[in-house]
């Protein structure tokens, strides 16, 4: 770009107007109408925290009744709720709502170097409807109504005939909520980073992290649909006698497990590689370098979008399918180990040939290493059939899948906290405390989640509430048991270092860790309207590539809340958009939406009498509030330019 | 609670053997050996690709860094990436081969062990109830059907095929020392094979969630010489034998009088529903309540008077029965050998 | 980035505030939802594939649904492409009493289609409830039947902005996505009666 002398920017009364213009309202209402994303972001984060709190305490329970043979601690009923509102929780309450809507909320638009996410209503939108639906399954689980089935609620058990009651409906119910959430969610993020990206920051300059956020949404608009078709399927043959997996009358309970596991396998994909965004960003930071083999990496994600639905039969390897189906998905399978691979051997290189400076984040990330890889392999035995028709169903898979979901997400994610706390709150976090928090997890979850691979080899299935003395598993559940003490002490010492700091912490400033991606460019904690002088971007690192006088962006208006819409590929500016502020009518559609979607659990006439205050709201929502004079019909288009 | 003199005990258990019958280590026929041979092969290759990652990451890690406290200005080592992209690409290409291999053992493993077919296989139907295993030997003639529950009678040494089913809820069927599981699914019949070698009782439990008591529906295969499994089966064929004495006549008049009709069989009497598990036999098996109880006089009568108090949620409703009504009727249950 | 400082100004000020077309984000989002409602559909078809694998006969012990609704929807459904298509073509000049002719003809011919949906759904020969065949056929039609009424309503909502003074700059875009939302609504009819009516008769 040709770019000729400097101006001078007039700066004075830039951040005021600004202030103004992306102020968001106070007091108890004004909480209900903010649609910034670094709240809504925060919301997700904290939300979801305390969901993922919740599923320990039930996980705590269940590992004290296994304890010992024959506790009579809690009986088959309630340790049935147990483990599903457990899985239910943790999978689809804390570990989407974190890792893919609350940091992607929180960072995407900051890294976009732009002011707000796209669609800030459908985005606070999201966000009440993820939390009625929380609170739903919940509420079952406190009623002693909770479902029971475990998190994917197989028929014929989920079904009307064999769980009487309201419980598997809560679950299915809160599935429709809590993806509902996720695909608006899915939408803002794709728009942000298709379109809200800073000039200069084309495809091949967009820091992994925005890749892998990209790639997880499109992965959310295909794959939550299945689960959506799938639990309302469950839902009609509860509520209004469909006959979907009924097989006296055509019906299939296999056509169930397929439509739930299409959606399921991509899931844990749509966990793992926000983990993985993470992971590479903070790599980078602190091996004091740019990542190696950025276009492997990113090639990599991308394969793994696409491989992360061509997997799905492997959980129903025990079915009795034919070889050839099986085979095929052993070979997808072991497939789409190999650009997770790649992106472990760039991680190591880039740490070999950098100067690695191990502060708190970095900590975690070696723990990801050392332990997702261990669930990582154990998948390579499950890929293949004959082994999983061993260990399928057993204690085994349970190790594996908290090994690669603990592992591969939990690590990584407290990595990011401490590295994105800072940011967010503007202190930084004990280190003392925080290396504390790191040895007693990792100690804790090694001592509970390995020996529950020897339980699976010597018999131990899933989901039993006991088991004899004869069994002789006694020992090494004791031992997992012993192990949940640890994890439980380890989180306590973060909660506790997060208040402290939040309190009292060293002031961090705007870029403690010398990163380079577009969030660092701001103070900490970041004001409502994000960046000061829109920025422009010179590399995959922006601000490690930043030039001196690197240009910002100008002539956006700050009277109203308005963004820059840059196109596709080049990030070229297109063109001017603004923005709706402030808006109490995501809050009022969630609560009409919701009673919809509650009343009809007890009723099929729910949809219908309900969808007539979801259509008010919407309308309110929809209906224009033409406050800032917008042109009657559009001008013909100029080009950016360069002031001269 | 858990003293400290424990913890050497719990070490130890941590490598005490495990009952050899309910292991995947333990194999006891060809579907598990070839599976465990399988599991042993890519446990060391995944064994050695752990080691050799995590030592690549702690070397990584040792040789470039730095204790500096604040952060370090960003730097670049083009030399090194030119290095690195040779290895990065060479283990890439290792990887590839590795899970080819592994794919490869796979398959092959896993034609061994669908391929131990044979023309004259010993026939089971096993069919999945909440929380129970219907055990049916089929016959063309409908006299020659064996019907059981739980326990399981196979040949040593012969090739055995599960024809599976489920009447309600899916179900497994897995003992792990015989052979991977299978889905017990409604609305499909699979066919499942399995050959024991050694003779001996292998324990199996259902390994697919089935509801309240799916951690008490275990069941056993009973592998024993081709003359033992004719005898036992011939056995098994009879109707009950008619009591004679006065306390087993009673006892069967006990049976036919209260619930139990409702839900048992028992051939030779008018008792023929197929609800729960027939029990023309009953005491020729060696547990009770899908292998949650041993099958002795005391055991059975705390099972009868209160099953909700052993599988809380099962179908068996309690049966209060006057104490020598119950005496009589276990006395009787003990004839149906 | 630093504050007060001398820096070169891209300046974007010039750049219009309104997009047709493929730029314009809610464009963008709109196909993004077509992605989602179109995987739905996609699924409940499958659905009805996969269960045909596993019945001898289909419908299994049921009439065909009448094919003569079906094709009359299918006929309502390409009608309706002709206003939507003309709101949209006009929408970019922001002649108001164009645009409103446009979607009145368009949510009148939504009218129709809709009676005529009611004639389909109780034409189809089966009960939801009877088996898992007529159980995917009104899930099919039904999630149809939920977009195509959402849709009429959003076309009766730009309607009555269009008689407003707000009918300007963004909302004119709007008309033009709200014809795209409408003619993914017409190809998922047409699939949709083509597999209702289409599989039981040809295939």
């Amino acid at each position: 770009m040709a770019i000729s002398e400097p101006v001078v920017v007039p700066q004075s009364g830039a951040a005021d107007r600004l202030a103004r213009t992306w102020a968001q309202p106070r007091g108890f209402w004004g909480w209900f109408q903010n649609v910034h994303h670094t709240a809504i972001g925060v919301r997700f984060m904290v939300t979801s925290f305390i969901f993922f709190l919740l599923g320990g305490v039930l996980a705590a329970m269940m590992r004290w009744q296994l304890v010992r043979p024959e506790h009579n601690a809690i009986g088959p009923d309630l340790y049935n709720q147990l483990f599903t509102v457990h899985g239910s929780t943790m999978i689809f309450l804390f570990a989407v709502p974190m890792m893919f809507q609350g940091f992607g909320v929180y960072v995407v638009p900051h890294m976009c170097g732009t002011r707000n996410i796209a669609f800030p209503r459908l985005n606070a939108f999201s966000y009440y409807i993820y939390v009625v639906g929380a609170l739903l399954l919940w509420v079952g689980l406190f009623l002693k109504t909770g479902a029971d089935a475990g998190w994917f609620a197989y028929v014929p058990l989920s079904g009307p005939e064999f769980t009487p009651g309201k419980r598997s409906d809560f679950w299915a119910q809160m599935i429709t909520f809590t993806e509902v959430s996720a695909l608006g969610v899915a939408i803002c993020i794709t728009t942000t980073i298709l379109r809200y990206r800073a000039p200069g920051m084309t495809l091949n300059r967009m820091p992994i992290l925005l890749w892998e956020k990209l790639v997880t949404s499109i992965m959310v608009i295909f794959a939550m649909p299945s689960v959506m078709v799938v639990s309302s399927m469950l839902l009609m043959d509860r509520t209004i006698n469909t006959q979907f997996f009924n097989p006296s009358v055509g019906g299939d309970v296999l056509l169930y497990q397929h439509l739930f596991w299409f959606f399921g396998h991509p899931e844990v994909y749509i966990i793992f590689l926000p983990a993985t965004a993470i992971v590479s960003t903070v790599v980078a930071v602190f091996a004091r370098r740019h990542i190696f083999g950025y276009v492997p990496i990113v090639t990599s994600v991308v394969a793994t979008g696409f491989l992360g639905f061509s997997v799905w039969v492997h959980h129903m390897f025990a079915t009795g399918l034919p070889q050839m189906s099986a085979s095929f998905f052993t070979a997808a399978s072991l497939m789409i180990v190999i650009p997770t691979a790649v992106q472990f051997y760039c991680w190591m290189a880039t740490i070999w040939h950098g100067r690695l400076q191990l502060k708190l984040p970095m900590l975690w990330i070696f723990g990801f290493f050392f332990v997702f890889l261990i669930g990582g392999l154990s998948g390579v035995m499950l890929a293949s059939v004959p082994l999983d028709w061993q260990v399928h169903d057993t204690f085994f898979v349970v190790a594996h899948f908290h090994y690669v979901l603990i592992g591969g997400a939990l690590f990584p994610m407290f990595g990011g906290m401490y590295f994105w706390i800072p940011k967010i709150t503007g202190r930084m976090m004990n280190d003392r405390l925080g290396k504390i928090h790191f040895w007693l997890f990792f100690v804790g979850f090694n001592l509970t989640f390995f020996t529950m691979h020897f339980l699976g080899l010597h018999g131990m299935p899933r989901r039993v509430y006991t088991y004899t003395p004869e069994m002789r598993w006694g020992a090494l559940n004791l031992l997992a048991t012993i192990g949940v003490v640890f994890m439980t002490a380890g989180i306590l010492v973060f909660i506790a270092n997060f208040f402290q700091s939040k309190a009292t912490g060293r002031f961090a400033g705007p870029n403690p860790w010398g990163a380079g991606s577009l969030e660092w460019a701001m103070p900490s904690p970041p004001p409502h309207y994000n960046f000061l002088e829109l920025p422009t971007v010179n590399g995959r690192e922006a601000l490690w590539e930043a030039e001196p006088n690197q240009p910002i962006v100008g002539g956006v208006r700050e009277d109203i809340p308005e963004v820059l819409v840059t196109n596709t590929l080049d990030s070229e500016p297109e063109y001017r958009d603004e923005l709706p502020g402030p808006s109490i009518w995501p809050f009022l559609t969630a609560i009409a939406v919701s009673i919809a979607f509650i009343w009809s659990i007890f009723s099929p006439w729910g949809i219908a009498y309900g969808a007539i205050p979801v259509v008010i709201t919407l309308i309110g929502w929809l209906w224009p509030r033409g406050h800032s004079p917008s042109p009657r019909v559009p001008e013909p288009a100029l080009e950016a330019r360069w002031i001269r | 609670m858990i003293g400290f003199s424990r913890v050497p005990l719990l070490a130890a258990g941590v490598f005490a053997s495990y009952p050899g019958d309910h292991s995947i280590l333990h194999p006891a026929g060809p579907q598990a050996s070839n599976i465990e041979w399988l599991y042993w092969v890519i446990f060391w290759i995944v064994f050695v690709v752990y080691v050799v990652v995590v030592l690549g990451f702690m070397r990584a890690g040792a040789r470039t860094y730095t204790s500096a406290d604040e952060m370090l200005p960003i730097m670049k080592d083009e030399a090194g990436d030119r290095r690195a992209s040779w290895a990065v690409g060479s283990a890439i290409t290792i990887t590839v081969l590795t899970l080819f291999a592994v794919l490869v053992m796979s398959e092959i493993t896993g034609k061994k062990v669908e391929g131990e077919t044979s023309k004259n296989p010993v026939t089971i139907q096993v069919i999945g109830h909440q929380w129970w295993w219907e055990v049916i030997y089929p016959d063309p003639q409908a006299d020659q059907t064996v019907t059981t529950a739980n326990e399981i009678h196979v040949p040593v040494g012969k090739r055995v095929v599960i024809l599976t089913n489920s009447a309600d809820v899916i179900h497994s069927f897995w003992a792990p020392s015989i052979n991977g599981k299978r889905d017990l699914l409604p609305g499909y019949s699979s066919a499942f094979w399995l050959q024991i070698d050694q003779p001996g009782v292998y324990h199996g439990q259902c390994a697919e969630f089935c509801g309240l008591q799916h951690a008490h529906m275990g069941f056993s295969i009973v592998a024993e010489r081709e003359d033992a499994f004719s005898q036992w089966k011939a056995q098994q064929l009879k109707p009950a034998q008619d009591p004679t004495e006065l306390v087993t006549v009673h006892g069967r008049d006990v049976f036919l009088t209260h619930a139990c009709v409702m839900c048992h069989t028992i051939r030779g009497t008018d008792a023929g529903s197929r609800l729960g598990p027939d029990l023309t036999h009953i005491a020729s098996r060696q547990m009770i309540a899908a292998e949650t109880l041993p099958n002795t006089p005391g055991a059975l009568a705390g099972w009868i008077v209160d099953p909700q108090r052993i599988k809380p949620g099962n179908r068996m409703s309690p049966n209060p029965l006057q104490p020598d009504d119950l005496q009589a009727l276990i006395t009787y249950l003990q004839t149906l050998k | 980035m630093d504050p007060i400082r001398e820096r070169p100004v891209l300046d974007v000020s010039g750049l219009p505030t309104v997009m047709f077309g493929k730029a314009n984000t809610t464009w963008l989002a709109n196909l993004l939802y077509m992605m989602i409602e179109g995987t739905m559909f996609a699924l409940v078809v499958a659905s009805y594939f996969y269960l045909r694998t596993r019945s001898s006969s289909w419908p299994p012990g049921n009439l065909p649904p009448t094919l003569g609704w079906g094709i009359t929807s299918g006929a309502i459904f390409l009608i309706s492409l002709v206003p939507a298509r003309y709101a949209q073509r006009v929408a970019p000049s922001g002649d108001r009493s164009k645009i409103r002719w446009g979607l009145l003809a368009l949510a009148g011919v939504a009218v129709i289609a809709m009676v005529v949906r009611g004639f389909e759904l109780a034409n189809l020969n089966c009960r939801w409830n009877e088996n898992a065949y007529a159980s995917t056929v009104w899930a099919l039609l039904g999630l149809h039947t939920g977009h195509l009424i959402t849709e009429f309503i959003e076309t009766v909502v730009i309607l009555c902005v269009s008689f407003t003074d707000k009918m300007e700059g963004t909302r004119l875009a709007d008309v033009a996505i709200n014809s795209d939302y409408w003619y993914f609504v017409v190809v998922t009819a047409i699939l949709s009666d083509f597999v209702i009516y289409g599989t039981t008769r040809f295939l």
